[in-house]
């Protein structure tokens, strides 16, 4: 795969603070890259150094093959998507589209084309007349991909575009980006909070915290291998269930209860005895007639249940720990009813207790 | 069922919307109000009428009444006619002297503070914040402390007692306060604009006079008005700064009225006094509306 944006040893520092600190990052052409993680985890910084608006203390930044560490973020070949839209307030939409261009010097039959083909693509061409006050927050949003969309740049970068829309609206424009993307084919940056967003439009995750990525892989992958405990947790919702226990060869025991962990894939052979944290998520976990089908069973109490509309929540617990499992909303279940849980611990995760690393 | 009574509509007890109640507090709250007001405008009342009577009429000392014969000759004269010594020019030089100081002092020292912001919002370079305090210490410096160092250095290189002097003294000292008015204006707008229009590889000026000025009406208005009725009110600077050959209108009023010879012509004077207030007083008229928004929006944002 051909790299379109390569991050070489990034460091992004304020004073002493540093932000990032040696981050590598290789985006292929036309891939759909997602960066994804909490609040102040650096993905939105990360973004900004891409697009040329924060300086960057050290490290190389390249572009479709070209180095553009010190490039002006117009020189750049990149088009960038604001949370807050970030339209012009006093100029139309066809002004806010045709901006950039006009910034540029570009000849106006060019500029129309252009502005003709990026309102055809987001079907804006009724607003093209409107001040941006005018305009309902999913089409500010369309206007201001637009904007990118003039611009005919070879990479895409969203800073959390959706995250100041409402529920619905967020998957409508969900969909029509993933549209976009399998239409222009161009690189795509996209910055979020919501793992949703990430899960559903990433061709790959990297999912980040304090300034480092901890996982970069598709989003299968992220979510049945994640590598260390904080990605496991961030991925998935409900989030997984966290046993403590120890690792004994092919066997995990909370205290009393010992579940073999069968063909379970280690990472690497001979871990022998440690205190290990077994990862399982909710989903994975079957009750009932199901459950017997499972390599592990336990017989449990429900303690609190949560109906979702298309599926059920339940707690529960296993050796004193609380655990949470999703199933069906036609299975009838009740806080105080006796039922039978069953997973497959080699659909789990195991983490090493100290240094939450997958093992 | 209790016997509780039923009205006409079928209720029993509370319902619909609360009965409006004058409480005694309300009333003492517009007592307050009117007495506030009235406190202003009858000055104001008595100078109008009196403005409007001929001398003869001023002379009955029935300040309250209003003029028999109204006549706009006092207003004529004191623009045109009316005497400051042996010069009877009356107001009219010192209206269009003041015209003269106020218009490029307005202009100059806006363009110079929206720059000052723009830059302290979006471009910061080192020692911005350093700048910035500094600037807003000079909001509290008194004027009358740097008078003497500033006529020195006028003095020095020519410009003490000319036009250009005395406009870029108003400029200089509504540097301070205009600067905060719109940094604090610009840092309130989205960041992201900004970068998007660096994105679309607007440059500086680009990005200031395309996507930040259009922006800026409202605060402008508030400079505009704080401009206009700060500097046409001056007086110090104006006496200290303009010279002889431009002196403001406040100065010359001053003159006017202060010197007597013969008769003190009442109705001219409160004619003058007034013909010398009615700028920023139209000023806020006009744009009273755009002032409070802006004000408001600096307030809650800024």
């Amino acid at each position: 795969m051909q790299t379109s944006v390569s991050v070489k040893n990034l460091t992004l520092a304020f004073g002493a603070v540093k932000v990032l600190e040696g981050l590598n990052l290789d985006v292929g052409t036309g891939e759909f890259l997602v960066l994804l993680g909490p609040s102040g985890c650096g993905k939105s910084t990360l973004l900004n150094c891409l697009a040329g608006l924060l300086e960057i203390s050290e490290g190389q930044i390249f572009i479709s093959g070209k180095n553009v560490t010190w490039e002006e973020p117009k020189d750049r070949g990149i088009g960038m998507v604001f949370q807050s839209y970030a339209l012009y307030p006093q100029m139309t939409v066809e002004r806010n589209l045709s901006f950039g261009l006009r910034v540029s010097g570009m000849p106006r039959e060019e500029i129309e084309k252009r502005v003709a083909r990026a309102s055809e693509i987001l079907q804006i061409q009724p607003l093209l007349k409107r001040k941006p006050a005018e305009l309902s927050g999913g089409q500010r949003q369309r206007v201001a991909i637009g904007r990118a969309l003039v611009r005919d740049v070879d990479v895409f970068l969203f800073d959390e575009p959706l995250s100041n829309l409402d529920a619905k609206l967020r998957s409508d424009l969900r969909v029509e980006i993933k549209r976009l993307h399998q239409r222009l084919k161009n690189t795509m940056i996209y910055v979020t909070h919501d793992q949703i967003e990430a899960m559903t439009l990433a061709d790959r995750i990297a999912i980040m915290r304090n300034g480092v990525i901890q996982q970069l892989d598709t989003p299968h992958a992220v979510y049945n291998n994640p590598v260390n405990l904080f990605v496991a947790g961030f991925i998935g919702s409900p989030t997984m269930n966290f046993l403590n226990g120890r690792i004994d060869g092919s066997t995990f025991s909370i205290d009393a209860l010992n579940i073999p962990l069968g063909n379970y894939k280690f990472e690497k052979d001979g871990v022998g005895k440690l205190d290990g944290i077994l990862g399982v998520r909710p989903e994975h976990i079957a009750v009932g007639e199901d459950a017997k089908k499972m390599p592990f069973q336990l017989d449990s109490e429900i303690e609190i249940v949560e109906p979702m509309g298309s599926d059920t929540v339940g707690w529960t617990k296993v050796a004193g720990q609380s655990v949470t499992f999703r199933c069906s909303s036609d299975i009838p279940l009740a806080p105080g009813q006796k039922i039978t849980i069953g997973f497959d611990p080699a659909r789990g995760s195991l983490f090493d207790a100290q240094s939450g690393v997958r093992v | 069922m209790t016997a509780e009574a039923l009205d006409a509509t079928g209720f029993a007890g509370p319902h619909g919307a609360k009965p409006k109640q004058l409480s005694w507090g309300r009333v003492g709250i517009y007592a307050f109000l009117v007495i506030a007001a009235l406190f202003f405008l009858v000055p104001l009342y008595v100078m109008l009428v009196t403005s409007l009577k001929s001398m003869p009429e001023v002379r009955e000392a029935h300040i309250f009444n209003l003029p028999r014969e109204p006549t706009i000759q006092p207003w004529i004269d004191a623009m045109f006619n009316a005497c400051t010594g042996r010069n009877c020019t009356g107001l009219s030089p010192g209206f269009w002297n003041s015209v003269k100081i106020t218009v490029p002092s307005v202009i100059v020292s806006i363009i110079i503070a929206s720059i000052n912001g723009y830059a302290l919002s979006f471009w910061k370079y080192k020692g911005a914040e350093f700048f910035f305090n500094l600037l807003v210490f000079g909001a509290f410096v008194p004027y009358q402390v740097v008078i003497y160092p500033i006529i020195i250095g006028m003095s020095k290189v020519h410009l003490f007692g000319t036009l250009p002097g005395i406009i870029i003294v108003h400029t200089i000292f509504g540097m301070p306060l205009l600067t905060i008015l719109f940094r604090n204006f610009y840092s309130s707008l989205p960041i992201e604009i900004f970068k998007a229009a660096r994105i679309d590889g607007a440059g500086f000026w680009q990005t200031f006079f395309k996507v930040m000025l259009p922006m800026s009406v409202p605060i402008t208005v508030v400079a505009v008005i704080l401009q206009v009725t700060g500097i046409w009110n001056d007086f110090l600077f104006g006496l200290v700064f303009a010279g002889t050959e431009n002196i403001p209108m406040t100065l010359q009023l001053n003159n006017m009225v202060k010197t007597t010879q013969g008769t003190i012509q009442y109705d001219v004077n409160m004619a003058a006094t007034m013909l010398t207030a009615l700028v920023p007083l139209i000023i806020y008229f006009v744009s009273g509306k755009w002032f409070v928004r802006g004000i408001a929006a600096g307030a809650v944002k800024g």
